[in-house]
């Protein structure tokens, strides 16, 4: 376990040793938030490595992570704790079994820790051997809003509450950090209990930063023209852009292929790696990834020159 | 050296945030005193050394939202644009600073940060568009296409018999047929058993164990209403704007969208109780009334911007148009196709449809028509009554009469 970063600088350069290609911008919230104890909320397109920052932290802190992956009824059972209700079974069965039991006994017999089954944000919460973990709660858009109310709550206070053993709080409140897609806006309140930040797209050079660092064969002609396609793709008027991850995939893919230089038609047979609806690919295929090729060849060239 | 080291200077630079943060209120940012603690609490924490770390240390207190991001940097720099402010933070930008905002001045200088901001939220329209008022005068009497800017007065369109119907809208209520979600809720004629409240009531009584049961909640889907206001439509306007403020507040989860030749999102302005209140905020964002229609234009924006964010979870479209359109219906096919694919049911409201000689002739209603999962006629109260019946039945077949539509598209074609 590693201490948190004492300064902006600080979480930069721990960022870029898990491999995080991050902006100021980004290193300046997440610093924030790591020394105000405040939850981090990350909000940004599909593939721009929202969920990468908490696994990136909890490496590079060597804290265990967590992680809450949201989805439409999304409910305490799954999300804080559950009653292991087979083994409370039997252990009710034997008891009758041996007979002459005291119900107020048998009662917290079975409602005991050992009976208790403990999802992530319980986890989060109990003193782990590893230090404070960092708490990932992914794609919080998609959960229902009773859940995001019930978040709140144990954000604000770091504590749950089960009815038969009490209330559990956390000594140290876990790192937190919330992501989502944005496919619904985020109730005011809980946002204002966080900081704030939205990942965009990366400009050519950090994404080419982030290629060297995340595909290490890839040469740099190749990496140059992957960066220049996607960014370019980025300007066109499709109904999905491909994102970072779309990046990386791609150029792994090229390396795989032994491509050493992008043409036409390699273009085309990979373009489903980019791009992830049939009109996008529909639109771009052909002349204009051609086109868009030749442009940025175009380009390249006379920045070597 | 920390900031807070002179304690005039602390003074200063807190009384300059304090001041930034009501600055931010007063363009319509929700931030509170408890907002402004925090980002003291974090410029001492992030240090004043680089303007950057300052920008983006203020940026996560105060912004919460991506469309926030722009006036924020527009605030920001206007405000603090003093670029000695990079150099001296404490001996020499501070004070003169302040002496910026000395009272009397502080009136012009809001009204300068208005007119800064003031590109932000127009950088949807194009520039031409804003023509000189006299144009947009013969506009209007010439019955032209021409985008009118000036805003429509409620009160001329008002008619006396309107009032009762209006009154009747106003009383409505869509019972929307609800699908199942994945929680429970303790039923006794549930199918399923409920394991953790079966256990907390075997403690309580004793004997067998009581098994109580569980069934699937069920939850109405969320409603968005595309509804067109171009001139054609003026007619029905103010009657399908109280229909979405009776929908609006009498349920979660409606979206309203109204377009002519761009797209406003209304849902914020509708949520006013007061019904006149409302149309009245609503028709501030609207600048197009009684133009030209773009459809297809105002469906990709809609599709590529809120398509995602407000069609999650099922949710069923109202759209009201009559589908004609000044473009040629460019794009509409293509934007319908979209949208149908996104939602879990497409209904089109067509005032038209009160003709009996009605055909789907034009451009436009021949590129929306196949990609409907109903069409219905929206012109008087019983037609809406009807939409209501449909609504709250789930959609178990396809819409007899929709399908007779689309079965004579074909054959026409």
């Amino acid at each position: 376990m590693s201490k948190p970063p004492a300064s902006i600088e600080d979480t930069l350069e721990l960022l870029s040793r898990g491999k995080y290609v991050a902006d100021r911008s980004l290193a300046t919230t997440l610093f924030l938030s790591l020394k105000l104890g405040r939850p981090l909320f990350v909000e940004g397109e599909a593939g721009v490595g929202k969920t990468e920052i908490a696994k990136v932290l909890a490496e590079t802190l060597q804290r265990p992570l967590i992680r809450l992956q949201c989805y439409e009824g999304l409910d305490i059972s799954s999300a804080v704790y559950e009653w292991d209700y087979a083994r409370q079974m039997v252990e009710i069965r034997l008891a009758e079994a041996q007979g002459g039991v005291d119900r107020n006994v048998l009662g917290d017999e079975i409602f005991a820790e050992k009976f208790l089954i403990r999802r992530p944000l319980l986890k989060a919460l109990e003193p782990a051997a590893g230090g404070v973990p960092v708490l990932l709660i992914d794609e919080l858009d998609r959960a229902d809003e009773p859940f995001e109310a019930f978040l709140l709550e144990v954000l604000s206070d770091f504590q749950v509450t089960i009815p038969e053993l009490g209330t559990i709080k956390a000594d140290k409140p876990p790192i937190v950090i919330i992501t989502s897609n944005r496919t619904r806006e985020i109730h005011d309140a809980l946002k204002r209990r966080c900081f704030y930040h939205w990942v965009d797209y990366p400009d050519a050079e950090r994404e080419r930063a982030i290629l060297a660092a995340k595909v290490p064969g890839v040469r740099e002609r190749l990496s140059n023209q992957v960066v220049a396609v996607v960014q370019e793709l980025r300007r066109a008027d499709l109904f999905k852009v491909p994102g970072v991850a779309e990046t990386i995939d791609w150029a792994t893919a090229l390396t795989e292929l032994n491509v050493l230089e992008l043409d036409p038609d390699t273009l085309n047979n990979t373009l489903g790696v980019l791009l992830k609806y049939q009109d996008d690919i529909q639109k771009m295929q052909g002349s204009e990834a051609a086109a868009i090729l030749a442009r940025v060849n175009n380009e390249l060239a006379t920045a070597v020159n | 050296m920390s900031v807070f080291e002179a304690n005039e200077a602390e003074g200063r630079l807190v009384d300059n945030i304090a001041h930034f943060a009501r600055t931010l209120r007063r363009v319509g940012m929700p931030i509170g005193p408890g907002r402004v603690i925090e980002a003291l609490r974090a410029v001492e924490a992030a240090g004043v050394r680089r303007r950057d770390d300052f920008y983006w240390t203020l940026h996560a207190v105060f912004v919460n939202r991506r469309d926030q991001r722009e006036l924020f940097d527009q605030a920001f720099h206007v405000f603090w644009r003093n670029p000695r402010l990079l150099e001296k933070m404490l001996s020499m930008l501070l004070p003169t600073a302040a002496e910026e905002f000395e009272p009397e001045k502080r009136k012009e200088m809001s009204r300068r940060l208005a007119e800064a901001l003031q590109p932000a939220n127009d950088k949807h329209g194009k520039g031409e568009d804003q023509e000189p008022p006299e144009i947009e005068i013969e506009a209007t009497l010439t019955f032209s296409d021409r985008e009118l800017l000036q805003k429509r007065d409620f009160e001329q369109m008002s008619q006396a018999e309107a009032d009762e119907a209006i009154r009747a809208i106003d009383r409505m209520r869509l019972e929307v047929a609800e699908p199942p979600t994945r929680r429970f809720k303790s039923d006794r004629q549930g199918r399923r058993i409920d394991m953790r409240n079966s256990l907390r009531r075997a403690l309580r009584n004793p004997g067998l164990i009581g098994l109580q049961r569980k069934s699937v909640r069920r939850r109405p889907p969320p409603l968005v209403v595309l509804c067109d206001i171009s001139g054609s439509m003026s007619r029905y306007t103010r009657m399908f704007l109280h229909f979405m403020h009776a929908l609006i507040n009498d349920r979660d989860r409606v979206h309203c969208f109204l377009f002519g030749t761009r797209l406003s999102n209304v849902t914020r302005q509708l949520r006013n109780r007061d019904v006149d209140m409302a149309l009245e905020k609503a028709s501030e964002l609207v600048e197009d009334w009684s133009g030209g229609t773009r459809i297809g234009a105002c469906l990709h924006e809609f599709n590529r911007f809120w398509a995602r964010r407000v069609l999650g979870q099922g949710a069923v479209v109202l759209m009201i148009t009559d589908g004609l359109d000044r473009e040629r219906a460019e794009g509409i096919e293509r934007e319908m196709e979209r949208l149908h694919k996104s939602c879990s049911r497409l209904i089109w409201l067509n005032p038209l449809l009160r003709y009996s000689g009605f055909a789907p002739k034009s451009q436009g209603i021949r590129a929306i028509l196949p990609h409907v999962d109903e069409f219905r006629p929206v012109h008087n109260l019983e037609s809406l009554t009807a939409l209501a019946q449909s609504l709250s039945q789930p959609q178990a077949t396809a819409h007899r009469e929709t399908a007779r539509w689309q079965a004579g598209l074909k054959e026409v074609a």
